[in-house]
């Protein structure tokens, strides 16, 4: 056997032994990419839901004293509920305090006669503004009957022959420009981010390990009596690393498949098909930045004079891949030829594309292959440079 | 047979070794003996091609060790001052390790632990993770993956340093005889009585020079005592930084 395996082999079962190794390749980055993944899209539908018309169930204390009111509210789907020994505005206040409710509204006794008298009727919203919920709520209610309250005024106007828009000299407008596609671009960006995360947190314990920590160990000086290049060592390494990043890789894959089928996908403008298809493509697309990483890791880690100081570097080695990531979902790059040279770019374009259902050119995917194995080749041939030093000993 | 010839090396400033010479011939027990930092391990370093030295030469079955590694890396066995073990594998494993990357075959490998591990009393140990080994079994494990190509030279960096009475007197047993097949045995060590109870030959080192050579008898002779110790001591003042 060909000592480039028996390294490989070797480390792939010294590191399935290693209940460290095991947790963070194929626990941590699967599970954890695709749950994290899953609530924020979730929260991101929660949200998208609040801000539509959800039927409001307030307390309004007095509702007979204000019945046009009361059905204006209703109109605007805020309903009244019961809310059983509370009568005056006290005990509305005393009701959201011991959060019996929420919001609650009181109508002023004298509402009526005010209103008619043109005096400013008395209508007062109790919540409580340390509570996002709440104050979400009663900014609902109050809109609504700031809204009732120029219609009123608007009719009054008009009943002594003025325009209404003398009393609204602004006329302020929103236009949301936001797209449902343009909004999960956030969502894509994070899910690329999120597989390369685990693909390169899959290699992180190996990279360190056979590195770092086999001279930490005192395990590499006699490595290096045995009859063996130090280049065919260095490379049974980085196999072994490559194959538990591929490992991981597919594995949060699967933990995508399995997560978006439940996750309500359409409601953010995305495909929703994230099934067996699309994972492989994505793990094509993204495999070469396993010997990218792998060697990428091993370099760093050869350097580091610790297998402490290893891991401080190589924590922070990933967050790397996130800059591309965030410069494109944030400058909202397109995929482009050159682009397809950018490591973690282009594979994080060319999934995004992938998942949008949109068509992949295949000349950009075998760039974005072949510029990736290319850098990782490289860095392969410096780490085998570094490795022919005799510092490597520490 | 080993031959050094002016072998030096310096880290940076320091000057781990200022050009010694001498022979370990085959079949002979040598010990290389010399007080903390004197360069012996730097010395079986450069032997067993882990550091390049500056200058010199040293040969290993005619092998140097420098522009013929690999070759050289065939023919001896290393025990590190530190076992250095894989904790997550077996005593057996790690041991199959060092013989896969000597390329043995099948057949020969197995054959060959087999009888390191009954030669060796490893029966006990040999399918437990060497993570809870004490130092005299990684030590014992050690040496078996050292010899496991069947090597006709072993070099040994201290061997017996924190092993207790009963592994001490094991290991020199064993030493006893792969000489008695024919090895030629270089190990390094500070403590007197040890060598004395090993060596044939001593090469007494100091200040990365050479100090003195010879049987211990002879050197005995040449310092006109019937101490070792006081031999060790004079030759090592004879010599000046």
């Amino acid at each position: 056997m060909s000592p480039v395996l028996v390294v490989c082999r070797k480390e792939i079962l010294d590191n399935a032994r290693d209940r460290r190794t095991i947790f963070s390749t194929l626990l941590f980055g699967p599970l954890f990419a695709p749950v994290m993944f899953a609530v924020m899209i979730n929260m991101m539908v929660g949200r998208a839901v609040s801000t539509a018309e959800e039927e409001l169930a307030i307390p309004i204390l007095g509702p007979e004293r204000a019945p046009n009111v009361v059905a204006f509210l209703a109109a605007n789907g805020i309903t009244g509920a019961e809310l059983a020994g509370v009568a005056t505005l006290e005990d509305g206040a005393e009701a959201v305090r011991a959060r019996r409710a929420e919001v609650v509204v009181v109508i002023d006794p004298e509402f009526g006669a005010d209103l008619a008298a043109e005096a400013g009727a008395r209508i007062t919203v109790v919540f409580d503004r340390s509570d996002t919920r709440a104050s979400g709520r009663a900014r609902r209610v109050q809109g609504a009957l700031r809204a009732y309250s120029e219609q009123i005024g608007a009719l009054r106007l008009l009943a002594r022959g003025m325009r209404p828009d003398l009393v609204r000299p602004l006329v302020i407008d929103e236009y949301d420009v936001s797209t449902p596609a343009g909004r999960s671009a956030l969502v894509l960006g994070v899910l690329t981010y999120f597989l390369l995360f685990a693909t390169l947190l899959g290699g992180l314990y190996l990279a360190t390990d056979t590195t770092a920590g086999e001279r930490e160990r005192k395990s590499l000086e006699p490595l290096l009596t045995l009859p063996v290049t130090r280049a065919s060592l260095l490379a049974g390494k980085v196999a072994a690393t490559i194959c538990f990043m591929l490992l991981s890789l597919a594995l949060t894959l699967m933990g995508f498949v399995a997560v978006l089928t439940f996750l309500p996908l359409e409601q953010l403008g995305m495909s929703a098909h994230f099934g067996i298809a699309t994972a492989l493509g994505a793990f094509a697309i993204v495999a070469p930045m396993a010997p990218l990483g792998a060697t990428l890791l091993t370099l760093v880690a050869s350097f580091t004079k610790s297998y402490k100081e290893a891991q401080t570097y190589l924590g922070l080695l990933l967050l790397v891949p996130t800059l591309p990531v965030i410069g494109a979902t944030l400058l909202n790059v397109k995929a482009t030829h050159a682009l397809m040279w950018v490591p973690s770019m282009s594979q994080h374009l060319l999934v995004t594309a992938l998942i949008k259902n949109e068509p992949l050119a295949a000349g950009m995917v075998a760039e974005s292959v072949t510029s990736t194995l290319l850098i990782g080749a490289l860095l392969g041939w410096i780490t085998r440079k570094l490795y022919e030093r005799e510092g490597l000993l520490g | 047979m080993i031959q050094v010839r002016d072998l030096a090396k310096s880290f940076g400033t320091l000057k781990a070794l200022g050009g010694i010479s001498f022979t370990a011939e085959s079949g002979r027990i040598t010990g290389l003996l010399g007080p903390n930092g004197a360069g012996k391990s730097t010395c079986l370093r450069i032997l067993s091609t882990v550091f390049r030295a500056d200058s010199g030469t040293a040969t290993i079955a005619g092998f140097d060790v420098h522009r013929d590694a690999l070759a050289a890396r065939r023919v001896f066995g290393v025990l590190p001052h530190a076992a250095g073990l894989y904790p997550q594998l077996t005593a057996r494993e790690n041991i199959r390790y060092y013989g896969e990357l000597h390329g043995l075959d099948r057949v020969r490998l197995e054959r060959n632990i087999a009888r390191l591990i009954e030669r060796l009393g490893l029966a006990e140990i040999a399918d437990r993770h060497a993570k809870g080994f004490s130092h005299g079994e990684r030590t014992k494990v050690a040496l078996a993956r050292a010899l496991i190509h069947e090597p006709k030279y072993l070099l040994l960096d201290e061997p017996t340093s924190g092993l207790d009475v009963m592994a001490t007197r094991d290991l020199r047993q064993w030493l006893g005889e792969l000489k008695a097949q024919g090895c030629c045995i270089l190990f390094s060590s500070h403590v007197m009585q040890e060598v004395a109870a090993l060596a044939d030959e001593l090469v007494i080192i100091a200040h990365g020079r050479l100090a003195a050579r010879g049987a211990p008898a002879k050197l005995m002779a040449d310092f006109a005592t019937r101490d070792l110790e006081q031999v060790f001591v004079d030759a090592v003042a004879r010599v000046t930084r």
